[in-house]
């Protein structure tokens, strides 16, 4: 598919065609403004291409009305470099809030909500706040909010861009133990330290094209 | 338990940005008074209409020197007309007992006017109040007449004053609307902004456009149900202080405008403050968030 956005001069995705089996884990890798982004936003229905077709869990949502929208994002989980937690939310309360506002009861959130945050590695922090959390805290606190939900997909969008190396590594096996779950797992990454530890399939793309489609594959 | 979030996110709101708040339900209040007092003013104009044009009367004066025959002539010429549906004499001493009815409050006045200096005169009434010139054109020429007055003239001008009031009142009730209109889209748009992180997550996660927009939405909703409250105690002080005042006075005149009235005009107001603060939240949220 191609991806055009309104006023740019060139595609930020050009011909792309890629496809991702179920649990399946996939880096996406390429220099910055490569497109990388924008494959997570088509995955998520923030954007729509401009050709071809974007096709998630069997369903076809190119063309799906906005309205839709939201139903469809609760089979997808979704983490960002920059974790977009609550501040004024505790950890326990940041998660409950992503069930809560799908309509799920206090009495769901209580059962489920402790038990995604053991399995992150924050049981005993579930009271805290994001500012009294580290960074790395913070990360497995997003993870837990998009994992909460039991998605078929987890996409994640440089998840490790603002942790140190150890922490990186700690978030990268937090995101295989769920990939081991039978869930999908997209993941846009820089880091080529995680890359080649890892050995999964790696998707290269450089100015909106794919160069290199490798599986058990390396960092550039 | 949803219900719950939705109200508690609804109160928050009004709370966190309450001069907003205030300055949004204040305009409401009197863009929504002067509404609902033009609706008044519009109903009692119409009742009013109907009462006096329907006891109209074109009063025929007669020369003080006008002869018996004259008088009876035109009397039963007024009889036969096909224009006419009632007429009645009046002579000097009756004048003089309306005369002295109409200016009881001015006894000088009653004294110094005795019932020679009355006029005699006819009192006419017409099938159709709108043929006061075929009347005037046919009886100016008689003899004995002096003048001719039609008092759907007078009503016309009473009611022409009145509607300009009542479109006065229209005219500010809807330059008020748009500023609360202003106000709602301001108010919903900071609100929004100040729960800009809250939306981003319920966007990502998927929780339904309905759910994001209730309490911004209900947050004018409420503030616009407050606004008609106000407006509705407005009304209300006008109609109390009206009473004790010089404009008692016009209630004889004016029929008077009753609290069941005013009552009635609430549901309107409520309503239209509601719905109007309601669909402007909305399309300001589709704009500002895009959901
Ligand atoms: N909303 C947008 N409007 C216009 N151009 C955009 C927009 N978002 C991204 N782009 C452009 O699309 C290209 C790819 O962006 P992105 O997918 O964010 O790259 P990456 O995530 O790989 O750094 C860049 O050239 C960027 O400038
Ligand atoms: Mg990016």
């Amino acid at each position: 598919m191609t991806k055009t956005y309104p006023k740019a001069s060139r595609p930020s995705l050009d011909n792309v065609s890629v496809s991702i089996e179920k649990g399946e884990f996939v880096f996406f890798i390429g220099p910055s403004g490569s497109g990388k982004s924008t494959i997570i936003k088509l995955l998520l229905h923030e954007v729509t291409p401009n050709k071809g077709r974007v096709v998630v869990n069997g369903k076809d949502v190119t063309s799906m009305r906005s309205w839709k929208r939201p139903h469809f994002r609760r089979s997808i989980g979704c983490v960002f470099q920059d974790f977009r937690l609550l501040p004024n939310r505790t950890a326990y309360e940041n998660v409950a809030f992503a069930l809560e506002v799908i309509g799920k009861t206090k009495a769901v959130a209580r059962r489920v909500v402790p038990e995604v945050l053991e399995l992150v590695g924050l049981g005993g922090k579930e009271h805290r706040y994001p500012h009294e959390l580290s960074g790395g805290e913070q990360q497995r606190v997003a993870v837990a909010r998009a994992f909460v939900n039991r998605p078929l997909i987890l996409l994640a969008d440089e998840p490790t861009g603002n942790l140190d190396p150890d922490t990186s590594i700690e978030i990268m096996r937090l995101l295989d133990r769920i990939n081991r779950t039978g869930t999908t797992v997209v993941m846009v990454t820089h880091d080529s330290n995680i890359v080649n530890q890892m050995r999964r399939r790696v998707i290269e793309i450089e100015s909106g094209r794919i160069v290199r489609d490798q599986a058990r594959g390396v960092y550039g | 338990m949803r219900m719950k979030y939705v109200l508690s996110e609804v109160l928050v709101g009004l709370w966190r940005n309450v001069t907003m708040t205030i300055a949004m339900i204040i305009t409401m209040a009197v863009s929504l008074f002067m509404l609902g007092g033009s609706g008044l003013l519009y109903q009692k104009v119409g009742d009013m209409k109907d009462l006096y044009y329907e006891n109209v009367e074109v009063s025929i004066f007669l020369k003080t020197d006008a002869t018996k025959e004259q008088v009876d002539a035109l009397g039963q010429q007024l009889d036969q007309d096909p224009l006419v549906k009632d007429s009645t004499y009046v002579n000097k001493d009756q004048a003089y007992e309306r005369f002295q009815q109409m200016y009881a409050d001015a006894p000088d006045l009653v004294s110094a006017v005795k019932p020679d200096q009355l006029p005699e005169s006819y009192r006419v009434k017409l099938n159709d109040p709108e043929q006061y010139k075929a009347i005037y054109d046919k009886y100016k020429t008689a003899e004995g007449i002096d003048t001719i007055v039609d008092q759907s003239k007078l009503l016309d001008k009473v009611f022409g004053v009145l509607s300009g009031f009542q479109n006065g009142a229209l005219a500010i009730a809807m330059v008020m609307a748009v500023a609360a209109l202003l106000l709602v889209a301001n108010t919903i748009q900071v609100a929004a902004y100040s729960k800009r992180r809250e939306v981003a997550v319920m966007k990502l996660v998927g929780a339904s456009n309905w759910f994001i927009q209730a309490p911004f939405v209900l947050e004018a909703v409420v503030a616009g149900l407050f606004g008609s409250i106000l407006g509705l105690l407005a009304l209300i002080a006008v109609k109390v202080l009206a009473a004790g005042s010089s404009m008692a006075a016009l209630e004889g005149l004016i029929t008077p405008i009753s609290w069941s009235d005013i009552f009635l005009t609430f549901p309107l107001m409520a309503a239209v403050g509601g719905v109007v603060s309601a669909v402007t939240a909305w399309v300001t949220l589709r704009f500002y968030l895009r959901v």
